[in-house]
C-alpha cells in the first residue's frame, strides 16, 4: 500500500527549455537536420541581403527630375517619384487631384474605424462605410453633380484604380458568396441548383476571359442605347467572378461546423435566418477567414488585369513608363517598387487577418 | 451514507404528487424511416403535465429518435404528435410555436462558442420571445445561480469543465421559461466526477415541477425522479412501467436482459 499525503511543490521548467537558448533549441536547432538548414538560411542571407541593399539603399539615386539624374550604380528611384502622380491618379486631370486626395483620406479614415476595435461606434462606421462612404466616394470621383466636372472612369488609374476596383469587388464579392454558399446547401432544389450552376460557371472561367466578355460581348447583349460604363461592367464581373469563389470559402466553412450547432439553434426556435446571423455565420467566418483573406489578397492583385480591357491599375501605369524612351532600362525599378506596393497592401491584409482571428478564439478547440 | 438515502427518499416523496392531469405532450401511432430503416415503430405516448418520463433501451433502439421529434429536430412520416394543445405540421410557424414551449439538452452540450455564457443564456429569449436585453440577463442570472455557476457568465464554454458547460445548457433551456424539458443522454459525455452536478441540477428542476423526458442510463436517477421509466427495443417501446415495479419486476425478457447488461457491475 502507498499513501502519498505530501504535496510536491511545483518548480519552473529547465532552464534549457526556457528563454532565448530555450527557444533556440526550440525552433532553431531541435534536430542536427534542422541545424545544418539554420546554418544554410544564415548563409544564404549573408550572401543575398549585402548586394540587394546597396542595389537598393546605398547605391541608389532618390532625387531629380530625369534620367540624367541617375548617376550611380543602384537603383534608379528617381523614376517613381518622376511618374508618382500617375501612379496614385493615373490620367486623372492635374486640376482635381484634390478630391482623389479626399476619397484616400476618407478611406484610410472610414478603414481604420471600421477594422480597429478600439474605434468608438463601429457598426455606425460600418453603415457608413457601405452607404455614406460609396456614395460620396462616387460623387467626388466621377463627378456631374454639385458643380464637380465629370472625369470620366477611363482617366481613372493608378493606386486609386487599384483600390476603388477592390474595395468594391471585396464588399460586394463577400455577402453574394455567403448567400450562395447558403443557397448551394438549401434544401430547395431550385434555389441549391442555381447556386450550384452559378458558382461553377463563373469559378470555371477565368478572370481575363471574364472582363473581356464584359467588355466586348456585353454591350451587344444589353438592348439599345443603355450604356454600362466600362469600369461598372469590370466591377460587375470581377465582383461576381469573385463571389463565387468566396462562396465556395463559406461552404467549407459551413461544412466544418458540427451539427449540435444548427440543432441547438433549432431547438431554441430561432427562425433559419436568425440561426445563420446569430449562431452559424459568426462562427463560419471566424473559421474561414484565412481562406476569405487568401481570395481577398488574389482579388486585389487579379484587379491587374482590367489592363485588358483598357484600364490603367498600378501595375499598368508602371508598365506605361518603362516603354517611355527618356526612361531606357527602367523594368528593374519599376516593378520591384509596384511588386513592394502590391506586397505591402497584400502583407497589410494578412497581419490584420492573424490578429483578428487571435481576437475572436475564445478558447473553443472543436 | 444513511443520510443520502434518506435525503433521496425525501425527494421522492416530495415528487410523487406532482404529476397533473393535463396532456403535456402526445405521441399517437408515430412511426419513422432512415431511407428503409424503420427507427421508429407504432409509438405511443402521453405525458402529462408535471411528469417526468425516464427513457432506456440500448443504443440504435430509437430513443433519441423519439424525443427528437417532439421538437422537429426530426420529422416523423406517420402518425400524430401534439405538443401542448398544437399539433406538429409541416408548418415552420407550427414548429417554431412549439420549439419555444419545449426546453432540449444535449449529450454534447452544443453550447454556442462564440457567445459568452451570459450570452448563451440571452440569445433566444431576445430574439425569439423578443424581450428587453435587460431583463433577459436578469432571467439568465437567476438560472445561471440555480445552476450554482452565477460566477462563470461572462466566461466562453470553451474556458468550462464539461459538467458546467452541460449546467449551462440547461439553464440556456430554462431561460426560455419552456414547458417541457427533453433531455438527450445528458451525462452520457461526462467524466465521471461531473455527473452528479449535472443530475442534481436536473432533480431540483423535477422537484419544481418541471415536465420531463431524460434518455438516460443513468438509472439511480431513474428511481429518484421518475413517474414512469419506458424501455425502448428496436424501435418500439416494450415496457412501460412505474420505476418501482420497473427495476424490482421486469415483465419482458428484453427489458430483464438489459437491465442485467447495465447492472451487473
Amino acid at each position: 500500500m502507498i499513501v502519498n499525503d505530501k504535496n510536491i511543490p511545483s518548480r519552473p521548467a529547465p532552464a534549457s527549455t526556457r528563454g532565448i537558448a530555450g527557444w533556440l533549441r526550440e525552433n532553431l536547432f531541435s534536430t542536427p537536420g534542422n541545424s545544418v538548414l539554420t546554418f544554410m538560411g544564415l548563409a544564404f542571407l549573408v550572401w543575398a541581403i549585402p548586394p540587394i541593399f546597396q542595389w537598393a539603399v546605398l547605391q541608389a539615386d532618390f532625387i531629380g527630375v530625369n534620367k540624367e539624374a541617375c548617376t550611380s550604380e543602384g537603383a534608379c528611384w528617381v523614376f517613381v517619384s518622376a511618374r508618382f502622380q500617375q501612379f496614385m491618379y493615373g490620367f486623372y486631370p492635374d486640376t482635381e487631384l484634390w478630391r482623389v486626395n479626399i476619397f484616400f483620406a476618407q478611406m484610410t479614415a472610414v478603414l481604420v474605424w471600421v477594422l480597429w476595435d478600439k474605434m468608438p461606434r463601429r457598426t455606425w462606421g460600418g453603415v457608413w462605410f457601405l452607404t455614406g462612404f460609396p456614395l460620396t466616394s462616387f460623387i467626388l470621383l466621377h463627378g456631374g453633380f454639385l458643380g464637380l466636372e465629370t472625369v470620366e472612369t477611363h482617366k481613372w488609374g493608378g493606386l486609386m484604380l487599384t483600390l476603388v476596383l477592390s474595395l468594391v469587388g471585396m464588399v460586394i464579392a463577400l455577402p453574394i458568396g455567403i448567400l450562395l454558399a447558403l443557397g448551394r446547401r438549401s434544401d430547395m432544389p431550385a434555389v441549391s441548383s442555381f447556386c450550384t450552376v452559378f458558382i461553377e460557371i463563373w469559378r470555371g472561367v477565368p478572370l481575363i476571359t471574364i472582363l473581356f466578355m464584359a467588355s466586348v460581348m456585353l454591350p451587344l447583349f444589353i438592348p439599345g442605347d443603355i450604356e454600362l460604363d466600362k469600369l461598372a461592367r469590370a466591377m460587375i464581373g470581377i465582383s461576381l467572378f469573385e463571389a463565387a469563389l468566396i462562396a465556395e470559402v463559406i461552404r467549407g466553412g459551413l461544412q466544418a461546423m458540427p451539427k449540435g450547432q444548427y440543432e441547438a439553434a433549432d431547438a431554441m426556435g430561432l427562425s433559419y435566418w436568425q440561426g445563420m446571423r446569430l449562431i452559424i455565420m459568426p462562427q463560419v467566418l471566424k473559421i474561414s477567414i484565412p481562406g476569405i483573406v487568401n481570395t481577398f489578397v488574389q482579388l486585389f492583385k487579379d484587379t491587374s488585369l482590367v489592363l485588358i480591357i483598357g484600364l490603367f491599375d498600378l501595375l499598368a501605369v508602371m508598365q506605361a513608363g518603362i516603354t517611355d524612351v527618356n526612361w531606357p532600362n527602367i523594368s528593374i525599378e519599376a516593378f520591384v517598387f509596384t511588386g513592394f506596393v502590391f506586397w505591402a497592401f497584400c502583407f497589410g491584409m494578412s497581419r490584420y487577418s492573424v490578429a483578428l482571428e487571435r481576437k475572436l478564439d475564445t478558447g473553443h478547440k472543436s | 451514507m444513511h443520510a443520502e438515502v434518506e435525503e433521496k427518499e425525501k425527494q421522492s416523496v416530495s415528487l410523487k404528487h406532482m404529476a397533473g392531469t393535463e396532456t403535456m405532450i402526445e405521441l399517437r401511432g408515430v412511426n419513422k424511416w432512415y431511407g428503409d430503416f424503420h427507427v421508429l415503430k407504432d409509438i405511443n405516448l402521453t405525458v402529462r403535465k408535471g411528469e417526468r418520463i425516464v427513457v432506456c433501451g440500448p443504443s440504435g433502439s430509437g430513443k433519441s429518435t423519439m424525443i427528437r421529434c417532439i421538437n422537429r429536430l426530426e420529422e416523423h412520416q406517420e402518425g400524430i404528435i401534439d405538443v401542448n394543445g398544437v399539433t406538429l405540421t409541416n408548418d415552420l410557424k407550427n414548429i417554431e410555436h412549439i420549439r419555444k414551449d419545449v426546453g432540449m439538452v444535449f449529450q454534447h452540450f452544443n453550447l454556442f462558442p462564440h457567445l459568452t455564457v451570459l450570452e448563451n443564456c440571452t440569445l433566444a429569449p431576445i430574439w425569439v420571445r423578443k424581450m428587453p436585453r435587460k431583463e433577459t440577463e436578469e432571467i439568465a442570472m437567476k438560472y445561471l445561480e440555480r445552476v450554482k455557476i452565477p460566477d462563470q457568465a461572462n466566461k466562453y464554454p470553451g474556458q468550462l469543465s464539461g459538467g458546467q458547460q452541460q449546467r449551462v445548457a440547461i439553464a440556456r433551456s430554462l431561460c426560455m421559461n419552456p414547458e417541457v424539458m427533453l433531455f438527450d443522454e445528458p451525462t452520457s459525455a461526462l467524466d465521471p466526477e461531473m455527473i452528479k452536478e449535472v443530475l442534481d441540477v436536473m432533480i431540483e428542476l423535477a422537484q419544481e415541477g418541471m415536465t420531463m423526458i431524460c434518455v438516460t442510463h443513468e438509472m439511480g436517477f431513474a428511481r429518484t425522479v421518475a413517474n414512469r421509466v419506458i424501455f425502448m427495443d428496436g424501435g418500439q417501446i416494450i415496457e412501460e412501467n412505474a420505476p418501482e415495479p420497473f427495476f424490482n419486476s421486469p415483465q419482458s425478457e428484453r427489458t430483464q436482459l438489459f437491465l442485467s447488461q447495465i447492472l451487473s457491475h
